[in-house]
């Protein structure tokens, strides 16, 4: 099909690779931040046919990932209110929370409703007009101005029995926190495309200029995470650390100016928790004030007193610490059917990743 | 989560919502993020919204892939 089969054209492909090959024997490591990403680096089979000394390691990138346990137990309690329909993405559902998770709590009776997309939340809302209707917002910033447009259009038609409950994140204050922590070697960033198609290329600038780290923003086709590598390369060879942008049929530099307008009219940044992490100054969105009526946090509910498994090690994989391939539960313990982490859960999940596409040796 | 696939946009009924053709199947999509969006332009779809306009030509990466192998 036209503009797909291009991006994964088998002989551009081995010719990038024989190029990166050549390039140099210097080790490098280069982190992609985006799930969508890591999916595409195994479905590909692109880590295996990389040159030894480029590593590719995967970061905070994976929404349900991220979402700390106490959100899930606070999604959880909500779910036990009366006449409550919680509505979310697919994901969320199987993830662990401290006792239970959103999928005992539907097989006991709770109304939990998988989405597509976030305006289903909405028809639902119009559909039971005597429930109160929560969506489950998780997202970055490709996902954060379609909650921000639901809750506008909610106070535009008085849909009253809608509420947000807003778990958005967003990327550059993380790759701040993860950079500033020094904990894993990182030479190179390959930047989330989707992400960047909203927020532009400008706010990456601060990987180069206070890190002196190579930025490339990437697609997700074969074709374009191998020429952000070899850009990767050729920065660090050069000793060029700059943002460049390899995925100019998407991003633009100024990004979705009618989505950032969204954005900041809906939410205000807040701190967030982020699992593994630790709470990170100005990472998630709260709903600005005028929009409370909306606001799901207004529900007092009582979450249970969070309970992490100390021998699960997502926050590690997380922050490219270790590879899901250290972690003592992987493939033993937590495996997709029986999943410890929230990495184990959702499809973007690095662990899932590996349980999926690597071989034992990784 | 950020999955995004292109479209072709094949009828903006209004500032709303469009017929977009996905592959080979044509969805109701919302494209209030893209005002200036019009009948012909490809986008991405991330969850039944549009979120950028998809500018082939332009970015012309494949043939800027290809020379830059080349130099």
């Amino acid at each position: 099909m036209k503009y797909y089969d291009e991006y994964r054209d088998k002989e551009l492909c081995q010719a990038l690779i024989a190029k990166i090959s050549s390039l140099t024997e210097e080790s490098f490591t280069f982190m992609e931040v985006c799930g969508t990403h890591t999916i595409s680096i195994f479905r590909s089979g692109i880590k295996d046919l990389l040159p030894e000394n480029i590593h590719l390691i995967s970061g905070p990138g994976c929404p349900v990932c991220v979402t700390p346990i106490s959100d899930i137990d606070r999604i959880i309690a909500l779910s036990r209110m009366d006449n409550t329909i919680i509505v979310t993405f697919g994901d969320m559902i199987n993830v662990p929370g401290s006792t239970s998770s959103l999928k005992r709590e539907k097989a006991i009776g709770a109304d939990i409703r998988i989405i597509y997309s976030p305006s289903q939340a909405l028809d639902i809302a119009l559909e039971f007009p005597g429930k109160k209707v929560i969506l489950v917002g998780i997202g970055f910033e490709t996902t954060v101005p379609l909650l921000a447009s639901v809750v506008l259009e909610a106070k535009e038609k008085n849909i009253n029995n809608f509420y947000l409950l807003s778990l958005g994140k967003l990327m550059p204050p993380i790759i701040k926190a993860l950079l500033g922590s020094h904990e894993a070697r990182i030479d190179g960033m390959l930047c989330p495309g989707h992400v960047s198609a909203i927020i532009g290329s400008k706010p990456y600038q601060f990987i180069p200029d206070s890190y002196g780290i190579a930025c490339v923003i990437a697609g997700f086709e074969p074709v374009d995470i191998l020429i952000a590598i070899y850009h990767l390369i050729m920065q660090n060879i050069n000793k060029d650390p700059r943002v460049e942008n390899k995925y100019k049929r998407a991003v633009r530099e100024e990004g979705n100016p009618t989505a950032l307008n969204l954005i900041n009219q809906v939410f205000i940044p807040r701190e967030s928790e982020w699992r593994g992490m630790g709470r990170v100054k100005d990472s998630g969105l709260a709903l600005r004030s005028e929009f409370s009526g909306w606001d799901a946090r207004n529900f007092s509910v009582v979450a249970e007193i969070t309970k992490e498994n100390e021998q699960c090690l997502c926050g590690e994989v997380l922050r490219g610490v270790i590879t899901p391939l250290q972690c003592p539960l992987f493939r033993k313990v937590c495996t997709p059917g029986n999943p410890i982490g929230a990495c184990m859960v959702s499809g973007e999940g690095v662990c899932a990743a590996y349980y999926k596409y690597s071989s034992v040796k990784g | 989560m950020c999955l995004a696939i292109p479209g072709k946009i094949i009828k903006k009924i209004d500032n709303e919502q469009a017929e977009v053709l996905l592959g080979k199947v044509k969805k109701l999509i919302r494209v209030s993020l893209l005002p200036e969006v019009k009948d012909g332009d490809y986008v991405l779809v991330h969850a039944g919204y549009a979120i950028t306009k998809v500018d082939f030509q332009q970015a012309n990466e494949i043939e800027q892939a290809w020379e830059e192998l080349e130099s």
